[in-house]
């Protein structure tokens, strides 16, 4: 019953860095640091001020155990803080949040995440989330996956490279008005990557961090001008082996989606969708029945700017801000995890005063 | 409807903790604790409307974010499922993320899971990886907590024969635990103290094994606590506290996290006195001398006399505050899970489940874990009987 949650909680501040190819003289606090003032400017709030803290971050990225100690220590936890960390994108880190934030103990959160693909292969990297057993060790890597998934799609007869083609080009053409977006403006298709996925078709390889702030009812209103309240947020998994799934449907995104509640109310003006690879937005627009009347990634999505770990949380925060702005008025907002869009997770906002 | 839901542990599993689980996988591990967690409190994986997971590092096992790869095996898949890591606190922050997903009435009924099998990595060589600009850790953990420990022993003048005493205790305790890692028929306390130093001054017999071993438990509110075929824990109060890793200010000994964690812990149960109210308490000691030094930043004791609680006999199983009776963190370390049993066990004493390491009559269980460099904290406090609002 993620539906008509018991509180009303808003995102009432969202800040993030450039998404940068490389940031080699940057620490992942130092990349952090920027982006946690300016949310808290955003709010006035201190660090003192807020009830809760979480985060979302990945050890393997970051190259060592414990890695989230060190952005903690940025954070500043002194007086000791309430505090909490996911090893997964910081949309989940906003979601435990908000479910914090219903249990009544506290009106605000912060919540952060960063991740450095720059100093490793990401594309390495990401195969050691695979079944360590039997998939692991052969070293299947993102790209490749996902062009399995893109291929089950054009047999399907469900799009064709040309349509991706297209994808890529409005998802850039769109990040033309995102100062923070790596890639801007028109590009080349490119080559084939592994077939049938060309260069533009796939996500940057880049560094970034995010921030947001919840609070919750007349707070978030004394924070915020225009809060984009969560009318409903849930996420679900999905088998891991590709083997059992249909990779041509996201019944997670699905279900998601209605436990969320946006199959009901008004229509959607924008979706922000973490659709790292241009076959995975088919996917999704399928799944969460959303046609040409919704602007989709308006800030160019994940194929301007993938910055992993933070990439899904800055869905989040540019479908809040498109709210805060008076650009949106009612939003959704979706992060995934794992190969092939094994785990999404999908939210309601809306700019409306809440009445109950 | 206003306020929390009540939270009520009606399920608790743990496998039987080794050395190297040779004989299952990852998922096979962790299947086993979450199917015994079911079958005590008799439900199926359809029951289930959510899973959390937690472990330390992902280095630990060289899978990285397992919860993809371990959905399948968590009965998840069509389910939310959230993957917490708050270094070696992680196991009690794993189950209090569960418990407010019940508490915010986001989900009736919901597992919550960790696990390490250090067998799969080397624990030592995870924690400590080089990294530019920062203190190495050098050997362990150990390595890191020796001098605080030497700073707790000159700053009280606890005599040097105190840690001794706590791993006899836990090591007897876990005797009585079928679950427990080690099991030292033959332990004396003389043994101990013989034992090789390792980083002055903890003996190789003062620290933690390294454990392959899950803990599960399954949380659900009012409504399925009054289903629950055996009794049930209620949580009475639970919190989270984070301080830095190294300041100028930081007290290594005594934590501030570790003392506001516990008195906002003690508040949201209606606590005023800890040390004639709680009747058994589950503490996080990795190295025994953590004992007295966290009897005394918990407030069983006043500062500097939490050694002499420890030598007077008050801790043992059949002592007025029993700690660890179920052997502790001494006798059983799968790091990740670690902080869940100290929480599970907690819970067991007030169901009046916890078999022969059962303390008689325990109606109020403190679970304790701490992690990182002294500086994550995450507690509970469970009871026989439901929250009075």
């Amino acid at each position: 019953m993620s539906r008509d949650p018991s509180r009303d909680v808003a995102i009432v501040a969202f800040a993030q860095s450039d998404s940068l190819r490389r940031t080699d003289d940057l620490s992942e606090v130092e990349m952090l640091m920027p982006v946690l003032h300016d949310v808290l400017r955003q709010t006035g709030l201190k660090t003192s001020d807020i009830g809760f803290t979480c985060s979302g971050s990945s050890d393997y990225l970051a190259g060592r155990a414990f890695s989230f100690t060190m952005a903690l220590d940025g954070v500043g936890a002194w007086p000791p803080i309430s505090e909490s960390h996911v090893e997964m994108d910081g949309a989940w880190a906003l979601y435990e949040a908000w479910v914090k934030i219903l249990t009544g103990e506290t009106d605000t959160a912060l919540v952060y995440s960063y991740g450095k693909s720059s100093p490793g292969s990401v594309r390495d990297v990401l195969t050691r989330q695979l079944d360590p057993y039997y998939l692991a060790p052969l070293w299947p890597d993102s790209v490749a996956l996902a062009a399995l998934q893109a291929q089950a799609l054009i047999d399907a007869g469900e799009t064709d490279e040309p349509a991706l083609a297209g994808i890529a080009a409005r998802s850039r053409d769109a990040a033309v008005g995102n100062p923070h977006a790596q890639l801007r403006g028109a590009r080349p298709q490119g080559d084939h990557v592994v077939a049938p996925l060309r260069q533009g078709d796939c996500p940057p390889i880049g560094d970034g961090a995010a921030a947001v702030i919840l609070a919750a009812g007349d707070r978030a209103r004394e924070l915020c001008e225009r809060p984009a309240w969560i009318r409903g947020m849930d996420h679900r998994i999905e088998a891991h082996s590709l083997g059992v799934r249909d990779l041509t449907d996201s019944p997670s995104t699905r279900l998601a989606a209605r436990r969320a509640g946006a199959f009901d109310g008004a229509p959607f003006d924008t979706a922000e969708l973490h659709a790292p690879f241009t076959s995975q937005e088919v996917v999704l627009r399928k799944a969460l029945k959303l046609d040409e009347t919704v602007r989709v990634n308006p800030s160019g999505g994940a194929l301007a700017a993938n910055p992993v770990m933070a990439a899904g949380l800055i869905r989040l925060g540019e479908a809040a801000a498109g709210i805060h702005r008076g650009e949106s008025d009612r939003a959704l907002a979706h992060a995934t995890s794992g190969p092939c869009l094994q785990q999404n997770l999908v939210a309601v906002l809306e700019g409306e005063p809440h009445v109950r | 409807m206003s306020g929390k839901e009540p939270v009520a542990v009606v399920g608790v599993g743990q496998t039987k903790h080794v050395a190297a689980r040779r004989d299952v996988s990852i998922a096979g591990l962790v299947r086993e604790a979450a199917q015994r967690a079911l079958d005590d409190a008799e439900l199926t994986w359809a029951d289930i409307d959510a899973v959390v997971i937690g472990k330390a590092p992902d280095f630990f096992e060289g899978v990285m974010m397992p919860e993809l790869y371990l959905a399948d095996a968590l009965g998840a898949v069509g389910k939310p499922m959230l993957r917490v890591h708050t270094a070696g606190s992680v196991g009690g922050s794993t189950a209090l993320v569960a418990a407010n997903l019940i508490a915010a009435r986001v989900h009736g009924t919901v597992l919550t899971l960790a696990f390490e099998k250090q067998s799969e990595s080397n624990a030592m060589w995870g924690l400590s990886l080089p990294v530019p600009f920062q203190q190495p850790l050098l050997a362990g953990a150990g390595g890191f907590f020796a001098p605080h420990v030497r700073a707790y022993m000159r700053r009280t003048g606890a005599p040097d024969t105190v840690g001794s005493l706590v791993a006899y205790k836990d090591r007897r305790n876990a005797l009585k635990n079928p679950y427990a890692h080690l099991h030292e028929h033959d332990i004396t306390l003389e043994k101990v103290q013989a034992s090789p130093m390792l980083w002055d001054p903890i003996r190789y017999s003062e620290t933690c094994p390294s454990s392959d071993g899950a803990c599960a438990m399954i949380l659900t509110d009012r409504a399925g606590a009054a289903r629950a075929p055996r009794p049930p824990a209620w949580v009475h109060g639970g919190a989270m506290r984070s301080e830095p890793t190294l300041f100028a200010g930081k007290d290594f000994v005594s934590p501030q996290a570790g003392k506001d964690c516990a008195a906002d812990v003690y508040h949201q149960a209606g606590i005023t006195d800890p040390r004639r109210e709680i009747d058994a308490v589950e503490m996080y000691v990795p190295f025994s001398w953590y004992e007295p030094m966290w009897l005394e930043n918990l407030g069983f004791a006043e500062e500097g006399e939490g050694w002499k609680l420890t030598e007077s006999g008050v801790t043992e199983i059949d002592g007025d505050l029993p700690v660890n009776p179920s052997g502790g963190v001494l006798s059983t370390n799968p790091i990740g899970a670690s902080g869940m049993i100290r929480f599970a066990e907690a819970a067991l004493q007030v169901r009046g489940q916890a078999g022969e390491h059962q303390v008689p009559d325990a109606r109020r269980a403190l679970g304790h874990a701490y992690g990182g460099g002294a500086q994550f904290f995450a507690m509970w406090l469970v009871g026989s009987e439901p929250p009075a609002s």
